[in-house]
């Protein structure tokens, strides 16, 4: 077991394509808990890449300090750097609001507002100035819906409430909503895990179709999906990120023990 | 030492499948040890064994597809366990294809007959016999105990086979020259060492096999290749 044993130096560990984001020694405290060490993960441009891990493995939070949803939580402390084509987004300068423009968001459950499914869609871009004429808004709603692969079953029904929707309908109306305002980056937080078989696949199928106009980091429990939508994948454990690297060689041959106990499912 | 599943049953599943890799190896081993035996003493009840025990391994190999199958539907494997079913899905069907060589062989031993000169022919055959039963016996003990560094050199060693079965093909091309009422059983033991020397190609794609689901990193294509018999002219 000499020089046929795994050799990490082997190994394609960049991405093929630039980082649209990087996170350079991000270490996360919620009070005095630490939930992320030093973690360094550059996030490819045009890819979706995939959050593995344990549930408390800190994948979540990576995920959120992508748009500073950590603000919101008083007790969280991010440390270290998190770049948006290459600027910082802690830069005291930059406008929050703004960027989570930039960088948008669908969550585990999908959360539309108690408005209509046109309004719904419609709301970002108006606060956000983007349209000017009545014409414009509706161009760019009905846009935001065929990219999210919703419009041809709501066309005609936009102003009925989006709460009326199935589930799966809902959660694509949230991505809708998000790629409404033009957004470079869409992070999804387990977007399928509320979802059937079906609403699931559609979800999988929308992500491949988004990866050419967005930058995907999606956080899964299902490693089968990991391994369908994505073309990295990042597996952490208790904080740290254990290895990152292309989809298909963390699910067929993983470098750490770690790794391969969790995808295999021999994870205590 | 492998961490075990939190689902123990997976580990079963896949104990089960090893278990039934090694009983094919036993058997491709036995049935080729018997049919060349056969071969060389003109045993013709030894070579109906083998050729009943062709039915045993056709058996072994569809429960084998099937279990694998079964597997992954229940189970999607991922990584070591992905590569454990997929590689033993395709050993199964190398060890299958040796147990069908190997009653090729044993049904020639009547045609090949039992007189002094037959049996010198078949004599020609005893080396590679002995080759090609070590680098099989080889290959399967070092699937099971995963010693990579010992595929990787059997994989390599046969060559000699194949420089062995070139040797055979002159040795018996002669015999043919001498006489021509020898060519029936000399053909017949062609066939038999062109056998040999495909058992010989299914141990390596076994090796090769082996070694993917120890390490997940596939050997390099370009293995030298030494069977010169297209270019021996008569």
């Amino acid at each position: 077991m000499t020089q046929w044993t795994l050799d990490p130096e082997t190994r394609t560990t960049e991405p093929a394509s630039l980082p649209k984001m990087r996170g350079e020694n991000v270490n996360v405290f919620y009070g005095t808990k630490q939930a992320l060490f030093d973690v360094n993960l550059a996030v490819p441009e045009h890819q979706v890449t995939a959050l593995i891990g344990p549930s408390g493995c800190g994948k979540s939070t990576f995920l959120r300090c992508l748009n500073r949803m950590n603000d919101t939580i008083d007790i969280a402390r991010v440390e270290g750097e998190i770049t948006l084509d290459g600027r910082s987004i802690y830069d005291p300068k930059i406008d929050v609001v703004e960027l989570r423009a930039q960088v948008g968001m669908a969550f585990q459950k999908p959360n539309p507002f108690p408005k209509s499914i046109f309004e719904n869609v419609a709301y970002g871009p108006t606060i956000h100035g983007r349209a000017s004429a009545k014409a414009d808004l509706e161009q760019i709603v009905v846009d935001s819906l065929r990219k999210a692969g919703l419009y041809e079953e709501v066309k005609e029904r936009l102003h009925e409430p989006g709460t009326g929707l199935s589930g799966g309908q809902q959660q694509r109306l949230c991505i809708a909503r998000a790629i409404a305002v033009a957004p470079e980056v869409i992070l999804m937080d387990e977007p399928c895990s509320a979802l059937d078989p079906i609403a699931t696949a559609k979800i999988e199928e929308l992500i491949d179709e988004l990866r050419e106009n967005f930058t995907i980091v999606i956080v899964t429990h299902s490693m089968q999906q990991a391994a369908r939508v994505s073309q990295r994948t990042a597996f952490f454990h208790l904080g740290v990120l254990v290895e990152e690297g292309p989809t298909s060689e963390i699910f067929t041959s993983p470098n750490d023990k770690r790794t391969q106990d969790y995808v295999t499912g021999r994870f205590g | 030492m492998m961490t075990a599943h939190i689902v123990a049953s997976f580990d079963d599943e896949l104990a089960k499948i090893d278990l039934l890799i090694t009983d094919m190896g036993d058997l491709a081993q036995t049935m080729l040890a018997d049919a060349t035996r056969a071969l060389v003493e003109a045993d013709l009840p030894l070579a109906q064994r083998v050729i009943s025990d062709d039915v045993v391994m056709d058996a072994r190999q569809r429960e084998i597809d099937e279990r694998c199958v079964a597997l992954i539907a229940k189970r999607q494997p991922m990584a070591q366990d992905l590569r454990a079913v997929i590689g033993s899905i395709r050993i199964a069907s190398d060890l299958e294809r040796i147990g069908d060589l190997s009653k090729n062989i044993a049904k020639r031993v009547g045609a090949v007959g039992a007189g002094p000169m037959q049996r010198r022919f078949s004599h020609s055959l005893s080396g590679m016999t002995g080759m090609v039963g070590d680098q099989l016996e080889g290959v399967v003990r070092s699937h099971v105990t995963k010693d990579v560094d010992a595929l990787v050199t059997l994989r390599a060693d046969d060559k000699r086979i194949d420089i062995q079965y070139t040797a055979v093909f002159r040795e018996l091309l002669t015999y043919m020259m001498e006489d021509p009422r020898n060519i029936t059983a000399c053909t017949h033991l062609l066939f038999c060492a062109k056998n040999l020397e495909r058992i010989g190609d299914h141990a390596t794609n076994i090796a090769e096999n082996a070694f993917y689901m120890t390490t997940g990193r596939q050997l390099p294509a370009d293995r030298p290749k030494t069977d010169e018999t297209t270019h021996t002219g008569s």
